[in-house]
């Protein structure tokens, strides 16, 4: 078995390159989902009938949540590659990843806190996935906070990276925990679009905003590895000449 | 390929080599024990050390009477409103001065040398941050889950309730030292770590306030205490297996 | 003890920025002695933490007795001693109880051991006194109390000689002397010359 691509990925230039080339594969794409999913969402789609107009705030919160999960998951699988077989590329995208998934569970939750005003009354409510959310949130940051405290890149990589993956160990006990935890005290939950239940016109856009999302949040890594591997190579030889084209 | 996963899982934690037979098995019970009695000994020198400087011991104890004083100052002294929210104060008083005591547990091992002496002692430094981590369990965990009681009865908690307080904050505070131990390792150095130590290691206590709340809340109305108890014991469990594991990964990334 | 052979091939390091390591190569034969000389910052504690195996090259490798010492990294630190600049004591506890949880975290040491060499290093009077009431001299001849003890055959030192005065200094050079006839390897990283005692040594200048 050839392993070849996966010992290249390793190497600093060639990930360089490699992004640049990937990137315009990913944005444009990405920019016509997300066009496309907002069109069909915010005009083309019906209002629920329930929640009228207010329902369409979902098209954004839903993708962000699943983002801000999806980056993490992400950031925590680069980390371990990084922490287990020592490549450090590994590390650069993860350190990429955070302030995007970070961006991500901020949106989430304000869309969330917007898409419960109207229903609760109140722009916070413990609805156990908010709360999750929130706690995400505080993951993220404890993740950057670490990397920003430790001045040795080196170790802040390798630490960081030990936090993610302990941390990736302990969402799913989180998640679980807090919604056992809202589940006994019947705090209302607003969260309700099982997919089955959802009209063909209203679950299109969704997805094509998730794929969009999707797209997006790798077009954007790409372009932040690109700075991630300049700053930390920038002493290295391939550097000048790379700078020039 | 299969080489290099293992070639690389331990040069993450390594561990000693597995040959093949009976010799194979014999080395491994003699590392065993080793490990124990290496556990034992830096086990007993944290205890030892800990009793010669008392007064540290008494401050997250006096830090968790003093954030148990603030809610009756802050909210109503009436013992019927300050019972109904007993449970969040008591959790939230034990967690913090946990993360207090958190601090100093690898702070002036690392400052000294002793810490890299573990790591070079050819011992297993998972079984001696164990070792180090239940010395903060018993000397800090421990006193906390046995001064509860009286932080409960001033709060207006029936007595009846104080057992299964003590046992929830005693199970409670195994997992919170664990998991304390990764978040101390890894901030190892840092200059004012307390902050971005307890915003590293209170998302992952979470669930441990959940269930342990929960658990004094059934307590003082009264009614059984197995559900919640079990998961902080599974907790717990789950802690005991991995933390140590990752703590001394922590500690092996300080030391570079 | 038995006859291990010390390699070093082709080490890089690079901290952060800076590449520290350049290339260090060398080979220690049993009863071996490498002085490690250089100005302040050139690597020397850097290149003995990377023997030791607590900092990873970002190339080349160490071998014992033939073998990548990241192999077994377990029992290589078995069998070996570091000594770092601050001798690694717990100021609450006597000097006579810390080598009993240092040495004893290794190996089985009994109090007649413990006795002999404390006395080896002149600390009998003041052996179960806290370490906070000792001097910087009396604190590195504990250490070296714990070296001794350890009975490995790979002793990696940084500045061993430092706050000792000359009689110290005859202690450090004995104690190489001893394990260098018994076989053992010894590293050393010096501001100055070793004591005489250690006799004849390879040297290996690091540059800034």
């Amino acid at each position: 078995m050839t392993w070849t691509w996966f010992h290249r990925l390793g190497s600093p230039p060639y990930v360089y390159a490699l992004a640049a080339r990937l990137t315009p594969w990913f944005a444009w794409p990405a920019a016509l989902l997300i066009a496309g999913g907002l069109a069909g969402g915010l005009v083309l789609a019906p209002p629920d009938y329930q929640q009228g107009d207010g329902f369409r705030i979902v098209y954004v919160h839903a993708p962000s949540a699943w983002m801000s999960l999806m980056v993490y998951m992400t950031m925590a699988i680069a980390a371990a590659v990084a922490l287990i077989w020592r490549i450090k590329v590994g590390h650069a995208v993860a350190a990429a990843c955070a302030p995007i998934g970070a961006s991500f569970t901020f949106v989430a939750l304000v869309t969330g806190a917007l898409y419960g005003a109207p229903m609760w009354g109140t722009y916070w409510e413990w609805d156990p996935r908010l709360t999750s959310e929130l706690i995400l949130l505080f993951l993220y940051l404890g993740y950057m906070g670490l990397r920003a405290g430790l001045e040795d890149t080196q170790r802040a990589d390798r630490a960081s990276a030990l936090l993610a993956v302990a941390g990736s160990v302990n969402v799913p006990i989180i998640h679980y925990s807090v919604t056992w935890w809202n589940s006994l005290h019947q705090a209302p939950t607003v969260m309700q679009f099982g997919k089955p239940k959802m009209a063909l016109a209203m679950l299109v856009p969704l997805l094509m905003m998730l794929a969009g999302f999707t797209l997006y949040f790798v077009a954007v890594l790409l372009v932040r590895l690109r700075g991630e591997v300049l700053s930390r190579e920038r002493a290295a030889s391939w550097i000048p000449e790379v700078l020039k084209t | 390929m299969s080489a290099r996963v293992t070639s690389a899982a331990r040069a993450l934690a390594p561990e000693p080599a597995v040959g093949q037979g009976g010799a194979a098995a014999a080395s491994l019970g003699a590392d065993a024990a080793a490990a124990l009695r290496a556990a034992r000994l830096a086990l007993l020198r944290d205890l030892t050390l800990a009793f010669r400087q008392r007064s540290q011991l008494i401050q997250p104890l006096a830090f968790f009477a003093m954030v148990t004083l603030l809610f009756p100052l802050a909210i109503s002294p009436e013992l019927s409103r300050l019972r109904a929210i007993a449970p969040g104060v008591l959790w939230v008083a034990a967690l913090l001065a946990s993360l207090l005591a958190l601090e100093f547990l690898f702070r002036d091992d690392a400052h000294d040398g002793t810490l890299e002496q573990y790591a070079l002692s050819g011992q297993s430094l998972t079984w001696l941050m164990f070792a180090k981590t239940a010395a903060h369990w018993l000397l800090t965990g421990l006193p906390l889950a046995l001064m509860a009681p009286l932080a409960g009865l001033s709060l207006g908690v029936p007595v009846a309730a104080l057992p299964g307080i003590v046992v929830s904050v005693a199970v409670g505070s195994v997992t919170l030292s664990l998991i304390g131990s990764i978040g101390a390792a890894l901030t190892l150095g840092i200059k004012r770590s307390g902050t971005l130590l307890s915003l590293l290691t209170l998302p992952l206590s979470l669930p441990v306030l959940i269930f342990g709340a929960r658990a004094t809340e059934l307590a003082i109305n009264g009614a059984p205490l197995a559900a919640p108890l079990e998961l902080l014991a599974a907790l717990a469990v789950l802690g005991i297996t991995l933390a140590p594991l990752a703590a001394a990964a922590a500690v092996r990334i300080s030391l570079e | 003890m038995s006859g291990e052979k010390l390699q070093v091939e082709n080490l890089h390091l690079w901290r952060g920025d800076r590449h520290v390591l350049k290339g260090v190569c060398f080979a220690l034969d049993a009863g071996g002695c490498l002085e490690v000389t250089g100005p302040n910052g050139s690597g020397k504690t850097s290149l003995l933490r990377t023997l030791c195996g607590l900092m990873y090259p970002e190339e080349g490798r160490v071998l014992w007795a033939g073998q990548d010492v990241r192999s077994d990294l377990r029992s290589f630190h078995a069998s070996l001693a570091y000594l770092g600049h601050e001798a690694p004591l717990k100021a609450d506890l006597s000097a006579r109880e810390n080598l009993h949880f240092w040495i004893g975290v290794r190996r089985r040491v009994s109090n007649a051991e413990l006795d002999e060499v404390l006395a080896r290093v002149g600390a009998r009077s003041w052996c179960e006194r806290l370490v906070r009431t000792l001097s910087a001299g009396q604190k590195r001849r504990v250490a070296l109390a714990g070296l001794a003890l350890l009975a490995v055959p790979l002793w990696l030192l940084d500045e061993p000689t430092t706050n000792l005065d000359s009689e110290g200094r005859r202690l450090v050079g004995g104690l190489i002397a001893e394990q260098r006839a018994r076989g053992g390897t010894v590293v050393a990283a010096v501001h100055h010359d070793l004591p005489v005692e250690v006799g004849s040594a390879q040297r290996l200048e690091l540059a800034a």
